[in-house]
C-alpha cells in the first residue's frame, strides 16, 4: 500500500503517481441551479429516444430485485426490449424481499413537521454529509410518487380504521414517515414490482433468464454492449448484447461471509465491471445493523436481522456489573444500563444504526454482554408488554417475535431478546454520475449495487426508497439520454470483443474445476470473513488494516492453488458457483481494507479507532475527507488508482452529527 | 446427536435418481437443517464427492427457494416454517430422516433436492398484476381502502410461492398459490378494472401448466409456512363463477 495514512490526501500517493489535491477529480455532472429544480431542469435538458425508435433499443438487466424489477418494468412499459437476468429460479426471490421494517416518504400524512427537504436532511445528516446533495435531494422528491405507485399496484400497505395509510418512526428520524405492510415491507414491494415485471413478461417485452448468472462485463470501443453468463443448469457460457448494461446486483456483504444478505448475494457483477474500468466508490462504507440474533455456534451460515422497528418499543440494556450472569429478570432496574436513552437522551433507543451497534460494541467488549460468548445486547419489551398489552405488541411485530423463538427456542414475550450486530447494508459500490451511469459510458448501475445516496451510513426504510426511486423513477428518465445518443444495435455478438471475454469467462470456469486442492471454497470464504470482520468491521485501526492487506493476498494466492471444487462444469455446480464468487470477494475485500486505511477520519459506518472525540464518537476530518473516493483498477497485485469526487455542501449545514 | 439421512440423489433432469444413505455425528440442536445438509456437504466435498445439491437462499423464511419433502411433510414437522427455519432441535438423537424433492408433474426434479417452478412465474406473468405503468399513479391517499380488506389481502399476499402446497397436494394442484394471488388483488379497489379477466387468465395458465384439479382436501394450507387459508380458495371459486358468469370473451 503506497497511501501512507498519516499524509493528508492532497499530498498522498496513489498508484504510483503523485496526486496533486483534487486535480484527478470526478464530474457527476450535476445540473446547474438550486437544489429544488435541478432534477426538473435536467430532465428537460435530456435528449429523448422517439417513442417509435424506443423498440429498437435493448436493454440488459442484471439483478431483479426492487431496482432491478422496477427498472425492467418501468423501461419495458416506456417501448424499449428488455433482457433481464437473475441468478435465483425466480426473479421475485431477489434479497430485497427480506427487508422487515419499511419505506421512507416525505408525504407529511402525519401532519408533524415532515418535508421534501427534512427528509433530504435527514438522508445527508445520517450518512454523516458523505452524499451527494443533488442525488439525495432527488430520492427526497420521489419518493412521494413511490409510495402512490405501490398502492395503484396493490401493496398491502398498513392502514388506519378510516382507510388511510399508516405510518411509524423509524431509528434516524423525528417524524414518522415509514410505510410498512407488517414485517414484510420489502417483500409486498418486491412482489409489486415483481408483478409490474411479470406482466410485461407476459406481454412480450421483457425476456426473462433465470438461474442465470452474469460472469463479465463486454466493453466494446469504451463503451458497455454486453455480458457474459452461465447457465446455472446447463453449465453454457454465453453472450448477450445490447445497447445499454444496467447492473442491479445489490450489496457485497458477504464478503464478511456472516451476513444478514441471502447466501447466493455476491459483488461478482460490480467486481467484474470494476476491473472493465468502473471506478468503485467507498468500498469501506459497510453497515453493520444493530439488531440481529446472535450467533449461536460454528455451525452458523448465516445471520438472520430483526426489523430496527423493534426498538420503537422495546428498550435496549445490558447489567451495569460485567459479568453479572443473573438471568434478566433477575437483575433489578438499578442495575440495568440502558445505554441508548442514557448517552443519547433525544434519540434513545432509536438512535441511528452505526451508533446503536458501535455502542453496543462498546458494552460487549467492556465485558457487559449477555448470552453465549458474551455476544449480545437485551432487546426488552416488558415495559411496551405492560404499557400497550400483549395484543398490540403481537399485531405489531408477532411475525418477528415468532421468527426469533424458532431460532433460540426462546420466547421474547417472556424473556427479553439477546440482540448483536451484523453486517447488513454496503453503502459503497460502482461510482456513478448524477444519471446513475459508472465511468464505462452505457453502464448504470442502480440500487445497493451502487455507491450513492447513503453516504458513510444508511437510515432505516432507504434502502427499499433508493431501489425503487433508482428503478421506477431515475434510470428510466437518464438512460434515454444515453441511448438518445448512440446508435441502436451498434455491436457485434460474433466480434472479437465478445469472443475474448467469452473465452476469458471460460477459461477461468475450466481452472477453478482442475486446481483439484484440498481446501473446500467455504473455508476460505470463512477464512476471509474473519478477517474482515475481525480488521475491517466494527472498529478499524492502521495496525489491523495493515495486517489485513497482507493476509488477504496470501488466502487469495493460496485459494487458487488450493480450492477443490467437485462435479462438473457442465451441470448444476453450486461449489464452482460459490467459488467464482469467493474468487472475487478474495479481490475485493483487498480494496475495502485499502480505502479504510486511506480514510484516515471516523464517518458513519467507517468508525477508525485513531479518529474519535473524548466520549468515542465518530470524529469527521472535514477538511481532508469529504470526498467520495473512487478506486481505479489497475490490475491485480497493482495500486489501485484514488480518484475524488469533493463534496460541497451548499444547502446543509457541515455539523458533527449529534443525537444526544 | 446423531442422525441418519436418506437423501434424494438425481444427477440431472433425465438421469434416474434413487435414495442414498448419509450418516450424520455430532450435530448441534441450534443447527439449522440446511446447516446440517451444509456439514454433511462439507464431508462429501472432503471425500471428493459431489455435494447434494438444494435450493436455498435468504435462510430467513421469506425468498421461498428452499423446499424439501421431510419425512414426507413439506417444510419438514414444523407448522408455519420454513425448511430454512426447521432446527434439529425438532428432531431426536438416532433418527433417521428420510429428504426429498417436490415432488409434481409441474415441478420436474432439475438435480438432486432442486426443483423447477417456473410454472408459478407463469401464471402470475397470466394476469397476477394490477396493469398500471409506472407514473400513471394517483396520489396514494385518494384511494381509501377499509383496514380489514387490508389486512386479508396482505395475509393473502404473504404467500411466498415456495410450492409447499403443491407438493403436501394429491392431485398436485396449485389452487391454493393462485387463489392467494387472487384473493389479494380481488379485495382491493385498485385491483377492480381487470378482477375477471385476471381470474379466469390465471386459472386457464395453471390448467396448462399440468397442475391437478382441488378437491378441497386441505393439505395445502396446513403445509403453506405462511399460514394461507383454504378460504381463499373458495374466494377463488367464487371469482372465477362471477368471472365466467360475466364473461364477454
Amino acid at each position: 500500500m503506497a497511501t501512507d495514512t498519516q499524509q493528508r490526501p492532497a499530498t498522498t500517493e496513489v498508484g504510483g503517481r503523485r496526486s496533486m489535491g483534487f486535480e484527478s477529480t470526478l464530474d457527476a455532472q450535476i445540473p446547474p441551479g438550486p437544489l429544488q429544480d435541478k432534477w426538473d431542469t435536467h430532465r428537460f435538458k435530456m435528449k429523448l429516444v422517439n417513442p417509435a425508435n424506443k423498440r429498437k433499443y435493448t436493454v440488459i438487466m442484471v439483478g431483479s430485485g426492487l431496482g432491478g424489477a422496477s427498472a425492467a418494468a418501468s423501461l419495458a412499459e416506456l417501448g424499449y426490449k428488455v433482457k433481464c437476468f437473475c441468478y435465483q429460479d425466480s426473479p421475485r426471490r431477489a434479497h430485497s424481499i427480506a427487508a422487515q421494517g419499511g419505506i421512507n416518504a416525505a408525504k407529511n400524512y402525519r401532519n408533524d413537521g415532515d418535508s421534501i427537504f427534512r427528509l433530504f436532511y435527514d438522508t445527508i445528516k445520517g450518512g454523516d454529509f458523505r452524499a451527494r446533495e443533488a442525488n439525495v435531494y432527488r430520492l427526497a422528491q420521489v419518493s412521494v410518487n413511490i409510495i402512490d405507485q405501490c398502492v395503484a399496484q396493490g401493496v398491502p400497505f398498513a392502514r388506519e380504521y378510516g382507510g388511510q395509510l399508516d405510518n411509524r418512526s423509524f431509528g434516524g428520524a423525528q417524524v414518522s414517515r415509514t410505510f410498512y405492510a407488517r414485517g414484510q415491507t420489502g417483500q409486498q414491494l418486491l412482489l409489486g414490482a415483481y408483478q409490474q415485471l411479470e406482466r410485461q413478461i407476459g406481454l412480450g417485452n421483457v425476456e426473462m433468464d433465470t438461474r442465470t448468472e452474469m460472469l463479465d462485463l463486454v466493453v466494446v470501443n469504451g463503451r458497455a454492449k454486453g455480458i457474459i453468463t452461465r447457465d446455472m443448469v446447463t453449465g453454457k457460457i454465453e453472450a448477450h448484447a445490447g445497447d445499454a448494461v444496467v447492473l442491479a446486483t445489490g450489496g457485497y456483504g458477504n464478503v464478511f461471509h456472516l451476513s444478514t444478505n441471502a447466501k447466493g448475494s455476491n459483488t461478482t457483477a460490480i467486481w467484474r465491471a470494476h476491473r472493465k474500468g468502473a471506478f468503485f466508490g467507498n468500498p469501506c462504507y459497510t453497515q453493520i445493523h444493530p439488531t440481529c440474533i446472535p450467533v449461536s455456534g460454528e455451525h452458523q451460515s448465516k445471520l438472520t436481522l430483526m426489523s430496527e422497528s423493534l426498538r420503537n418499543d422495546g428498550r435496549v440494556w445490558v447489567p451495569k456489573r460485567p459479568g453479572d450472569t443473573r438471568p434478566p429478570h433477575e437483575i433489578p432496574e438499578a442495575e440495568r444500563d440502558y445505554y441508548l436513552e442514557r448517552k443519547y437522551p433525544s434519540f434513545g433507543n432509536l438512535a441511528p444504526r452505526d451508533i446503536s451497534s458501535r455502542s453496543a460494541k462498546e458494552a460487549c467488549d467492556a465485558g457487559l454482554g449477555v448470552g453465549p460468548g458474551g455476544l449480545g445486547v437485551y432487546l426488552d419489551f416488558a415495559d411496551a408488554i405492560q404499557r400497550l398489552g400483549v395484543a398490540k405488541i403481537r399485531e405489531r411485530y408477532g411475525n418477528l417475535f415468532d421468527m426469533y423463538q424458532r431460532i433460540t427456542a426462546e420466547n421474547p414475550y417472556e424473556v427479553p431478546m439477546r440482540i448483536y450486530p451484523a453486517v447488513h447494508y454496503t453503502m459503497g459500490g460502482l461510482w456513478v454520475d448524477y444519471n446513475l451511469m459508472s465511468t464505462i459510458p452505457g453502464l448504470f448501475v442502480i440500487g445497493e449495487a451502487n455507491f450513492s445516496d447513503h453516504g458513510a451510513n444508511r437510515l432505516g426504510a432507504s434502502a427499499l426508497m433508493q431501489g425503487l426511486a433508482d428503478g421506477y423513477f431515475v434510470l428510466p428518465n437518464t438512460i434515454g439520454d444515453y441511448l438518445a445518443q448512440v446508435k441502436p444495435g451498434d455491436y457485434n455478438l460474433a466480434g472479437d470483443e465478445f469472443r475474448q471475454v467469452q473465452e476469458d469467462v471460460s477459461e477461468r470456469t475450466n481452472r477453478l474445476m482442475s486446481i483439484k486442492g484440498k481446501r473446500s471454497v467455504d473455508s476460505f470464504h470463512r477464512e476471509l470473513g474473519r478477517i474482515m470482520w475481525d480488521e475491517c468491521g466494527m472498529a478499524r485501526n492502521e495496525q489491523g488494516l495493515k495486517r489485513a492487506l497482507e493476509q488477504i493476498p496470501e488466502l487469495r494466492a493460496e485459494f487458487w492453488e488450493n480450492v477443490r471444487v467437485t462435479g462438473e462444469a457442465t451441470n448444476i455446480n453450486q461449489e464452482l458457483e460459490k467459488a467464482g464468487r469467493v474468487a472475487d470477494f478474495l479481490e475485493l475485500g483487498e480494496l475495502m481494507c485499502l480505502d479504510a486505511l486511506h480514510r484516515t477520519e471516523s464517518c458513519g459506518g467507517h468508525f477508525r479507532e485513531e479518529s474519535q472525540t473524548e466520549e468515542g464518537e465518530a470524529l469527521r476530518d472535514d477538511d481532508h475527507f469529504a470526498y467520495v473516493a473512487a478506486w481505479e483498477f489497475r490490475g491485480l497485485n497493482q495500486q489501485p488508482v484514488l480518484h475524488r469526487e469533493p463534496l460541497s455542501f451548499e444547502n446543509v449545514q457541515l455539523a458533527q452529527r449529534s443525537y444526544k | 446427536m446423531n442422525v441418519t439421512l436418506q437423501v434424494w440423489r438425481q444427477k440431472n433432469a433425465t438421469a434416474k435418481g434413487q435414495m442414498v444413505k448419509y450418516e450424520v455425528k455430532n450435530i448441534s440442536p441450534d443447527t439449522s437443517f440446511l446447516e446440517m445438509l451444509d456439514i454433511v456437504n462439507q464431508e462429501l466435498i472432503a471425500r471428493d464427492e459431489d455435494p447434494i445439491a438444494f435450493d436455498h437462499d435468504c435462510r430467513e423464511g421469506i425468498c421461498g427457494m428452499c423446499s424439501l419433502m421431510i419425512n414426507g411433510m413439506a417444510h419438514g414437522p414444523e407448522h408455519a416454517t420454513t425448511t430454512c427455519q426447521l432446527h434439529m432441535r425438532s428432531f431426536k438423537d438416532g433418527d433417521t430422516i428420510y429428504v426429498e424433492p417436490w415432488r409434481a408433474r409441474s415441478f420436474p426434479v432439475l438435480k438432486d433436492l432442486i426443483v423447477d417452478r417456473g410454472a408459478f412465474d407463469r401464471i402470475i406473468a397470466a394476469g397476477g398484476y394490477i396493469s398500471v405503468s409506472t407514473g400513471s399513479a394517483p396520489e396514494a391517499n385518494v384511494i381509501p381502502v377499509p383496514k380489514e380488506n387490508s389486512d386479508l389481502a396482505m395475509d393473502a399476499a404473504a404467500c411466498i410461492a415456495c410450492g409447499a402446497c403443491v407438493a403436501a397436494c394429491p392431485n398436485a394442484s396449485a389452487m391454493l398459490f393462485t387463489a392467494a394471488k387472487v384473493s389479494h388483488l380481488a379485495l382491493l379497489p385498485q385491483g377492480q378494472p381487470e378482477r375477471h379477466k385476471r381470474v379466469i387468465d390465471m386459472v386457464r395458465q395453471m390448467d396448462d401448466e399440468g397442475f391437478g384439479h382441488c378437491t378441497n382436501i386441505g393439505e395445502c394450507s396446513i403445509a403453506c409456512p405462511k399460514e394461507i387459508s383454504m378460504d381463499f380458495i373458495s374466494m377463488l371459486n367464487r371469482e372465477l363463477i362471477k368471472a365466467t358468469a360475466t364473461n364477454k370473451e
